[in-house]
Formats: C-alpha cells, sequence, structure tokens
C-alpha cells in the first residue's frame, strides 16, 4: 500500500469510530436532546471524515469535486435538520430528563 | 491489505451502525425520536452509497447519493416544519 492509501484507509476507520459512537448514543442516551446531540454530531463529523477519505483515496479529479460538494452539503444540511427537529420537539413541550426521575 | 478490504470493512461497519439506529425507529417513545433515526440512518446510506460504489469499481455513482441527501434534508425539515406548526396533531401538549 502507499502512503496516501495508508491516510485514506486511517480517515475511513476514524470516521467509523465515530459513526459508531453516535449510534451507541443514539441507543443509551435517556432523553430526546440528547440523543439528538449524539445523532448531530458525531454522524455530521464520522461522514465528512468518511468522505475525505475517499477524495484523498481519489487525488484530484472531476469526481473527488463531486465527493467535496457532497460533503459540504452534508456538513450544511444535517445541523440545519437537527435545529429544525429540536425547535419542532421544544415547541410541542417534549419532556426534559431530570436526575430525580430515574430513580 | 488491499483497499478492497478496506473498503468492504468499512462497509460492514456502516451496515452494522446503521442496524444499531434501527432499535431507536422500531421502540422510540415518541414520534421525534423516530423521524430523527430515519433522517439518520438516511446520511449514513449516503456514505453507504459512496462505499459501494468504490466497492464494485463504479465510481461515477456518486451522482445518486448526492440527490439522495438533498431529498433527505428537504423531507426531515419539512415533517419538522408541519409538527412545529401543530398542523398534523397536537403529540405532546
Amino acid at each position: 500500500m502507499e502512503a496516501l492509501h495508508v491516510v485514506s484507509a486511517l480517515l475511513m476507520f476514524s470516521g467509523v469510530f465515530f459513526m459508531i459512537a453516535g449510534a451507541l448514543g443514539i441507543i443509551r442516551f435517556p432523553d430526546f436532546y440528547t440523543r439528538l446531540h449524539a445523532a448531530g454530531k458525531c454522524d455530521t463529523l464520522g461522514e465528512v471524515l468518511i468522505i475525505l477519505g475517499f477524495i484523498v483515496y481519489e487525488g484530484f479529479s472531476f469526481l473527488s469535486v463531486k465527493l467535496l460538494f457532497l460533503s459540504f452539503f452534508i456538513l450544511l444540511a444535517n445541523p440545519v435538520g437537527t435545529h429544525a427537529l429540536i425547535r419542532a420537539a421544544y415547541l410541542t413541550g417534549v419532556k426534559m430528563w431530570k436526575k430525580e426521575e430515574s430513580q | 491489505m488491499e483497499m478492497l478490504d478496506v473498503f468492504l470493512a468499512v462497509g460492514i461497519l456502516i451496515t452494522v451502525s446503521i442496524l444499531m439506529t434501527m432499535y431507536r425507529v422500531f421502540r422510540g417513545p415518541t414520534t421525534l425520536d423516530r423521524l430523527m433515526a430515519t433522517s439518520v440512518i438516511g446520511t449514513k446510506v449516503v456514505v453507504l452509497l459512496v462505499v459501494i460504489g468504490y466497492l464494485f469499481e463504479r465510481p461515477i455513482f456518486v451522482d445518486i447519493p448526492l440527490t439522495y441527501a438533498m431529498l433527505n434534508f428537504v423531507g426531515t425539515l419539512i415533517v419538522a416544519k408541519y409538527i412545529e406548526r401543530g398542523e398534523l396533531w397536537k403529540p405532546y401538549t
């Protein structure tokens, strides 16, 4: 393997680590707002890292420009969707988690 | 370890994380939980389509994830907007 392939493989595996951490947070967190926190941060970072790994693997071509557009769109669109969901939840009155309720 | 093995491992791990997110779709306490998990699965499937395109050596399939990402974003935004206005139903008040 060349050096660039090692760099792209490292980027992809770190992205997969963040995606699995986000899925674990979606399963384990006790509240809607904390679950949305895990989903928004970890998934955006994981997907952008994986697509960045593909850009490093591809080199400079037409396809890598397309992948760059895709990662930039995900980087813009994913927090906007998360913000819309959390605003809808707050305005319709989803309850927040408190520590006394778990005992 | 060739590069195709790396792509295969990344695809399998993304599929595992999609199956972990499906738990929240099946048994979410609120409707917004299911909507959030569906949106997360949509953005994971975008990356999975890019991985499959490279795995089968037809990476020109990147156009399909671009369209799918835009459709997923618009769908999530519109359903969140309807729930926020209370036009569909009044869920939690």
